[in-house]
């Protein structure tokens, strides 16, 4: 009884261990390898922290689900043709240093859209694209955001945003305004602009190292 | 030689490294006990006995007599009839011994499956409705905008969340929890704790998917729920979890059957893989991404999968009345999926922002994926192999074999759509989210049907009333389905090739998408049709509509008697 009691243990104890290690290492693999090399990867010059109405905004991206559409990932040249669309070139791990949680995304049933802010930097066009997508662009599948608008009859109030349609979608004796949701989309959107260089090579003969020491 | 090829080289060499690994363990008898295991399914006199409790008493007999036992269970046969005249009393306290392990088995656990399959059957309801509107609102932008929660990017996650947490999960612990006590001839253990963690598990799904709709999500695919809320899944999960390790810690039987490996290993994996995914304020920007698909793969892999395969490498041998093809090459299945599928998930990130090293074991560790799907694939294709009549007979086998191959085509389909030829233009499309269905659809879903159509008479005591619903369903899903599939992947692989095309308008790429996504919305609608079809079936049985009553769970007399007369013509 005791011998059998032992050899039953041992099938339970090969299944915790072995599907522990398999498991361990692809976590390690996957999960900490990555943590260990991204962790010290700094932000290129040319980049610069959300504000906090960017930061609301990019909340505001998440609750509306924006990613499962679009992505913040544009690739390489050799691979597609991201950059002859006005995407920009292709991102590096840098690019990402303020983005938590990452909104790589993998859909692009609309554009990527990591350089928008570059591509469409009008405000105005920004709030009238997210109120009726299809008054800028015939043809799009994009949901159009009541919910961020405010629809006021007659005039609009002292520090109210009116939204600018274009007169074939406004209506008249009624304003479209933004509330401050879609104002903080808006800003993120436009700050959306990683078109500045990726992070340059690091320097490779120990000569040009010291070269950057001194001038620093 | 350059980096990314010696690492190609190296992460391929190790693999197969690991697979010579797996096969010398099974040699050595290392990693499990041989063919003796795989009659553990089987009471003493249920050799050559087909059991389909969602059959008709007609669709039994035919299944019976497609089944044709063969010479070697006619032997075995007469042995027991033989150690019957013989030993008569020994005979008939094993039988009854077996016997009262299953009855006492299935008994302890009927409260908590009952509850746990119910739960899921509502989530699968709520689920197709979330993605039929979801698939609508594709293809009609401008239909029913004016209520926030019911917006594209929220109403999807929605459904996603409720088929993957909702209805997948609580169907596979329903099973699990069903065929755990089942397979180890030992009374469930704490029952009532399961019971509670199942109930606390769906109160979080609930409330993660009123999260999602009022625009709280973590903003990760797969994890969208708030960290907050995934406490009550991850307790409730534990609360599921350790009744059944403590059940399989006291088991009655000698040998773990495979389905047993691969429930344990699931209920090991799945709590790991979400503690560390949703664990607040340790990941960061691109390190997160890959954390993401480290996890939204393994949730497939590692979750899914084992507790898919458990159910067909329980069902499909239950039902035909012999064991499966080859006990090793299970296993073999077993250690070779745990290992290839665990590493696979950077395939998503294909040319993104990632190091290359880990896009390039992705690739190597998809296509060795192979190994482990075909383990399966033959294991399970050999085991019906000559007897594709039951199809015709048996409800259950007829969903569990249909998923079962929608798993090889689903994960052959995954293997080629790493390699980078293919993801260029799969990537970014409407051809994954088709992929995604025939993996969880297909495969999961379907397999979890049929055991649910096997499984609730035994847990009710009480037969399906209207066998034609079955058929409905059947045929409602599989058409709905069909359409779903064929039509989406052509769509995006479309999609795909027009945005790779430098003159082709990014507007294009859109507008040539919109016939397949009205007929993805066509299929999804038959099948959400099928889904209510299933689910009012399942109430009518829960409140016992419908003339008959089953009868014992483990001797069919009328079934004996007619392996005696084919015996007699044969």
């Amino acid at each position: 009884m005791s011998a059998d009691k032992s050899m039953w243990e041992m099938d339970e104890l090969r299944l915790v261990i072995g599907a522990m290690l398999i498991l361990s290492g692809a976590t390690g693999l996957l999960v900490v390898l990555p943590y260990q090399l991204l962790e010290n990867v700094r932000p290129p010059a040319g980049l610069k922290p959300y504000t906090v109405e960017q930061l609301a905004g990019r909340q505001s991206y998440i609750a509306n689900g924006c990613v499962y559409c679009h992505s913040q990932q544009p690739r390489d040249i050799k691979q597609a043709p991201d950059f002859s669309r006005g995407w920009g070139r292709a991102s590096v791990a840098g690019d990402y240093a303020y983005d938590t949680p990452h909104l790589l995304g993998t859909m692009r049933t609309g554009p990527d859209l990591l350089n928008i802010g570059a591509r469409q930097p009008s405000k105005d066009w920004q709030l009238g694209h997210l109120y009726q997508p299809r008054a800028y662009a015939p043809g799009s599948i994009m949901p159009p955001y009541p919910h961020l608008f405010e629809i006021r009859e007659g005039q609009a109030q002292a520090g109210d945003t009116v939204v600018k349609l274009p007169p074939a979608f406004a209506k008249p004796g009624e304003v479209v305004v933004a509330k401050p949701e879609a104002l903080a989309l808006v800003a993120y959107l436009v700050a959306l602009d990683r078109t500045y260089p990726a992070l340059p090579q690091p320097p490779k003969t120990p000569n040009s190292a010291e070269a950057g020491k001194q001038a620093r | 030689m350059d980096l990314t090829v010696g690492l190609l080289l190296g992460t391929f060499l190790l693999s197969v490294l690991a697979l010579f690994f797996f096969i010398w363990s099974m040699a050595q008898g290392l990693f499990g006990s041989g063919k003796s295991a795989a009659t553990e399914i089987f009471a003493r006199n249920e050799f050559g006995i087909v059991e389909d409790p969602a059959a008709t008493d007609r669709e039994k007999s035919e299944l019976q007599d497609a089944m044709d036992p063969g010479e070697q269970y006619y032997e075995y046969f007469d042995a027991l009839m033989l150690a019957a005249t013989r030993e008569r009393m020994a005979a008939r306290r094993r039988l009854r011994d077996d016997a009262d392990h299953r009855t006492l088995a299935d008994q302890s656990s009927a409260g908590v499956v009952g509850v746990c399959l119910t739960l899921a059957v509502v989530w699968l309801v709520l689920a197709s409705l979330a993605g039929l509107i979801s698939s609508i609102k594709l293809h009609e932008p401008d239909w029913w905008v004016q209520v926030d929660w019911l917006t594209f990017g929220r109403i999807r996650p929605m459904h996603v969340n409720m088929v993957a947490y909702g209805w997948c999960s609580l169907a596979g612990i329903g099973v699990a929890l069903w065929l755990i006590p089942r397979l180890l001839k030992k009374r469930l253990i704490g029952a009532t704790y399961a019971l509670a963690g199942g109930a606390l598990w769906s109160t979080g799904v609930f409330a993660g998917t009123v999260a999602i709709g009022m625009g709280y999500s973590d903003g990760l695919e797969w994890l969208e729920f708030p960290w907050q809320i995934d406490i009550l899944l991850v307790i409730g999960g534990a609360l599921v979890g350790f009744p059944l390790w403590l059940t399989l810690l006291r088991r009655k039987v000698k040998h773990l059957y495979v389905s047993v490996w691969y429930i344990g290993a699931g209920l090991l994996w799945f709590p790991i893989l979400f503690v560390i995914a949703n664990w607040p304020g340790v990941h960061f920007g691109v390190q997160q991404a890959t954390m993401n698909w480290w996890f939204g793969h393994n949730v497939l892999g590692l979750w899914f999968t084992p507790l898919g395969l458990a159910a067909a490498y329980y069902f499909i041998p239950k039902v035909l009345g012999k064991p499966i093809h080859s006990y090793n090459l299970s296993l073999l299945g077993f250690w070779s999926l745990a290992f290839f599928y665990s590493q696979v998930g950077g395939h998503h990130l294909i040319g993104g922002p990632v190091p290359s090293w880990f896009i390039t074991i992705a690739i190597v560790q998809s296509m060795m994926m192979v190994i482990p799907v075909f383990a399966v694939a033959v294991n399970q294709h050999m085991t019906v192999l000559g007897n594709f009549r039951a199809l015709a007979y048996s409800p259950t086998l007829r969903f569990i074999v249909l998923g079962a191959m929608m798993y090889t085509a689903a994960s052959i389909q995954g293997s080629l759509e790493a390699l980078r030829s293919v993801n260029n233009v799969t990537h970014f499309t409407h051809y994954t989210v088709a992929h995604a269905h025939l993996g969880l659809y297909g495969f999961f879903t379907m397999v979890m049907f049929g055991s649910i159509y096997f499984i609730m008479p035994r847990v009710m005591n009480w037969e399906w009333p209207f066998p034609l619903l079955i058929s409905l369903h059947f045929w409602l899903v599989l058409v709905g389905f069909a359409i779903y599939f064929i039509w989406l992947s052509i769509g995006g692989w479309l999609q795909g090739l027009a945005m790779l095309d430098e003159k082709t308008p990014f507007m294009q790429s859109v507008a040539l998408t919109l016939p397949y996504l009205q007929a993805r919305s066509i299929g999804g609608a038959l099948m959400t049709l099928g889904h209510l079809v299933f689910a009012a079936h399942f109430f009518a049985m829960g409140w016992k509509f419908g003339p008959t009553r089953l009868g014992a769970a483990l001797l069919n007399p009328m079934l004996l008697m007619r392996v005696a007369r084919n015996r007699a013509e044969a």
